[in-house]
């Protein structure tokens, strides 16, 4: 611990007021959409909490009927924006640390094997990294919510969502990571730890995941982070054009999708809040992913 | 030279294959199309009867083959949602994407080069750093938010511009254009704008950077003291210098315009293929689906193989030795 706070990334991170700031709201989020059930006032699913007089009730003001007040106001079923937030805020950042997770564990397998192996399947593998790089990520991620869906029996689809998504957005996400692993095994296989673990008799599988793999995850993790800003904003575009999460448990861009129905009637918060909560948190993501880069590994930009 | 452009159209057909054959897969593995035709109540008999006659019975090789010999000839098969053949329901709204993608590519082009050709020249303006600025803050907002913010700023409050279709389009027959009416003009333009504004940004800081790199060169120092107008130096000397990355770059962008086509179109219900797509997506419409991830990867793979075969055209030292790299 001691050693983190003498190093020059602490230091560093000490002088960058944009990563201080950028960091403290991403935290911000994250712990507010784990205790979002002890923060948010309401439960904005449980249909027995909801009164209907409620609804669009506007910010701060009380309710014509009820005379209650919301901070953020109501929607039109009288759902209080503010959980409605909170508890959207968490299903956009379980999506989005999920889809990462799996990009991960993916893409630094495909590049360690790709990478250490070689051969025909490092051909293989890139060949197809090659291929899925030409189309944009958020169509294939697309495509891959389509077939997930068609393959699930009409009843499941709507419970399954969540995990379709995750597993939409995982897969179209992983070629990044493949191909920087795979650049930095091919670097540390040379090297003469590895040759003395191969000597010594250790089989594929332990020199590639004891050995090599701590040594190439530092630029993982700045990927990472940027990928988590990338799928965020995935997430939110599948969700407000209506293949991603499911109205019984929105996510921000679904409650963005909700909101713009309701622009034109003049309920106006309905759509700014959550729009500007998205906002918020893909770009202090993406600062943050940003500055690591910059910091940890400037040859990546 | 010609082995290297053989074996780079040979890269293509391949991969042209590959997507055919995963379209092939959904098209014939995902969703049931005995079901979908006859529904769930169906005899026996009238089942076999079906099965023998789409020919699902045949060989898989034969049946992958039959499949890319149909889609040949434009035949996709049958809308499960709508009934209607794939290929009718996507010439019927191929203009009104395509329209929608020129527009944006004229005022991303346009815009970008210019935008970028003055932030290189002022580069310490003030006008040149708000640009730049504002440009980085557009790029991390999600496209569809800038859509959103459009239709509220000048359809809601302002009250310009429509929010949502093409208004009246002209049947010329084969093609329905927007381009004749005012309220097709009028309709074009949030869409044009919001589609393009990412592309707009991409080359604006492109041809920013190409722009300080040439401006640093001997020959412009040169021309400057052979006391040529700043105008001749910027525009016929510089500019002309770095416009081969823009535009192969703007090249390989066409294939982007193509997929946020579907966002820009489902915020702005614009009766195009990418609308048509999502729609596709969210009821499971197993052929338009297929069909339409034909189409779009025939056409990512034709934009790279022609820019790399540009590439091959613009620089000779190229020819001698590998292609890039990352390719289709």
């Amino acid at each position: 611990m001691r050693r983190f706070f003498q190093s020059d990334f602490f230091y560093a991170f000490t002088r960058s007021p944009l990563a201080m700031v950028s960091l403290f709201v991403v935290a911000l989020m994250v712990l507010s959409a784990v205790f979002a059930n002890f923060i948010a006032p309401t439960n904005p699913f449980d249909p027995a909490s909801l009164n209907l007089m409620n609804g669009f009730t506007a910010p701060m003001e009380a309710n014509i009927f009820t005379g209650e007040k919301f901070l953020l106001g109501t929607d039109d079923q009288g759902r209080d924006l503010f959980s409605a937030i909170l508890y959207g805020l968490r299903v956009s950042l379980f999506v989005g640390m999920m889809a990462v997770g799996l990009a991960m564990v993916l893409g630094v397998l495909l590049g360690l094997i790709a990478g250490y192996v070689g051969g025909w399947l490092d051909t293989l593998i890139m060949r197809l990294a090659d291929i899925q790089m030409t189309f944009p990520s958020i169509l294939i991620a697309m495509l891959i919510f389509g077939v997930a869906r068609g393959l699930l029996p009409p009843e499941l689809r709507e419970e399954m969502a969540i995990t379709v998504l995750i597993l939409s957005i995982g897969l179209s996400e992983w070629v990044n990571f493949a191909r920087t692993v795979r650049g930095s095994t091919m670097v540390e296989k040379e090297k003469e730890y590895v040759a003395a673990a191969r000597l010594i008799g250790l089989n594929r599988w332990q020199i590639m995941l004891r050995h090599i793999l701590p040594n190439v995850l530092g630029p993982v993790l700045v990927i990472a982070t940027i990928t988590l800003a990338l799928a965020i904003i995935a997430e939110a575009t599948l969700s407000f054009l209506g293949v991603g999460a499911p109205r019984t448990e929105p996510s921000l861009g679904t409650l963005i999708r909700i909101g713009q129905d309701f622009l034109f009637s003049g309920e106006w918060w309905i759509l700014l809040f959550p729009a500007l909560s998205l906002l918020a948190l893909a770009l202090s993501v993406n600062l943050f992913g940003d500055w690591l880069r910059d910091t940890l590994n400037p040859r990546l930009r | 030279m010609l082995l290297i452009i053989l074996r780079r159209l040979g890269q293509s057909v391949f991969v042209l294959f590959l997507v055919a054959f995963i379209s092939f897969m959904i098209f014939r593995y995902v969703g049931n199309p005995v079901d979908n035709l006859l529904g769930q109540e169906a005899t026996t008999e009238r089942r076999e009867a079906l099965i023998e006659s789409l020919g699902l019975n045949d060989p898989l090789h034969e049946q992958y083959f039959g499949f890319v010999f149909r889609a040949l000839q434009f035949d996709f098969g049958v809308s499960y949602r709508t009934g209607e053949p794939v290929a009718e329901m996507i010439l019927n709204r191929l203009p009104a994407t395509i329209e929608l993608a020129l527009v944006s590519a004229v005022f991303a082009i346009l815009l970008g080069v210019v935008a970028g050709v003055y932030t290189a020249i002022n580069r310490r303006g003030f006008i040149a750093n708000t640009i730049l600025s504002t440009s980085l803050i557009g790029v991390s907002l999600p496209t569809f938010l800038i859509g959103v913010l459009l239709i509220w700023v000048f359809a809601v409050e302002l009250k310009w511009l429509p929010s949502f279709g093409r208004g009246t389009s002209v049947d010329l027959g084969f093609w329905s254009t927007g381009f004749l009416t005012v309220s097709g003009l009028k309709s074009l333009i949030l869409p044009g704008i919001m589609l393009g504004l990412y592309q707009m940004t991409l080359i604006m800081r492109l041809t920013r950077a190409e722009m300080l790199e040439v401006l640093r060169q001997d020959y412009i120092k040169f021309a400057k003291a052979r006391g040529l107008s700043d105008r001749t130096v910027y525009f016929g000397h510089a500019l002309k210098n770095t416009l081969v990355p823009v535009i192969t770059i703007a090249g390989l962008q066409l294939g982007s315009i193509v997929a946020f086509a579907i966002i820009t179109e489902t915020v702005f219900q614009w009766p195009g293929v990418g609308l048509m797509f999502i729609n596709a997506v969210y009821f499971v419409d197993i052929p338009v689906m297929s069909a339409y991830l034909l189409l779009v990867g025939t056409l990512f793979v034709l934009i790279n193989l022609i820019v790399d075969l540009l590439y091959l055209l613009i620089d000779p030292r190229l020819r001698d030795g590998q292609l890039r790299g990352a390719e289709s």
